[in-house]
């Protein structure tokens, strides 16, 4: 498969969360989209990763795909932390102003 | 056409529809539901590119814990079509028209490359779970020490601000 398939379609899928964190007002929908833009991303390493698997860059340096596979691994990592400490913010957000449209955030006042 | 190319067709179609569907649909639990559509197209693109370690981590950890916690929530919160807030559809539609002029101003840019590169599917031994184990546990583990940190971290923080003032 060519490389340039997975460059269009990870750039499908993050521009498909690009648009639904302008268009949507629901903060869970909007972090939804963060947690596809990041999914996106992490096909695209997979697939470079592959793409170095073999010829010059697998000659210079033998772990340069399982690297770039640990790297997509620490980025899933970082995602989980961030997901509980976000819903934690989103809950106390609910609790305060029992609603969790991002407008009422517009002042971070009251 | 192989059935590499096939597959190839029927999950980027899968995924994307699914991710359309879920910034369009009204009620969150059917956003939720179809992202998860989306995270298992998206395992099936790292088991054809022979990733088989992260397609099933991506299977557990976003499908499995990160997707529960989504529904965990907003079944607490007792939200449904009738309690999502509307931007109006001027922003909306502006909203799409940036998030498209990105896509093509992006796909403009890296679709211009003469050589073809081919990338490895169905074989190699990178992806396995005894190269990246060996790998992790060598090369990588100092990192891997300090995100249990930031886990600990993670956990204290979400406790904090979860409770109750």
């Amino acid at each position: 498969m060519d490389i340039k398939a997975y460059i269009a379609l990870s750039l499908v899928l993050f521009s498909i969360g690009m648009v639904g964190i302008l268009m949507r007002r629901n903060a869970i929908i909007i972090f939804m989209c963060v947690e596809l833009m990041l999914n996106a991303v992490n096909l695209l390493l997979v697939a470079f990763s592959k793409m170095h698997a073999v010829g010059e860059a697998a000659k210079a340096l033998p772990t340069v795909a399982s690297d770039a596979q640990i790297f997509v691994f620490f980025i899933m990592v970082v995602a989980a932390a961030e997901v509980s400490v976000g819903l934690a913010i989103i809950v106390m957000l609910y609790r305060n102003t029992h609603s969790i449209d991002v407008n009422f955030l517009n002042r971070l006042k009251n | 056409m192989n059935i590499t190319t096939l597959l190839f067709i029927i999950l980027s179609v899968v995924a994307a529809f699914a991710g359309i569907m879920m910034i369009t649909s009204k009620n969150p639990v059917h956003s939720i539901l179809w992202l998860i559509v989306v995270f298992f197209a998206i395992s099936g693109h790292y088991i054809m590119l022979n990733a088989q370690f992260l397609a099933i981590v991506n299977i557990i950890v976003y499908a499995g814990a990160i997707m529960v916690l989504f529904l965990f929530v907003v079944m607490l919160m007792n939200l449904n079509a009738d309690t999502e807030p509307v931007k109006n559809y001027r922003l909306r539609l502006i909203g799409v028209i940036s998030g498209g002029s990105l896509l093509l101003v992006l796909l403009a840019a890296l679709m211009d490359i003469d050589k073809q590169q081919l990338v490895q599917m169905n074989v190699g031994d990178a992806g396995l779970i005894k190269e990246l184990g060996k790998n992790l546990f060598t090369n990588y583990v100092l990192p891997f020490e300090i995100s249990s940190v930031l886990f600990l971290s993670a956990m204290i923080g979400a406790v904090i601000i979860g409770k109750k003032q």
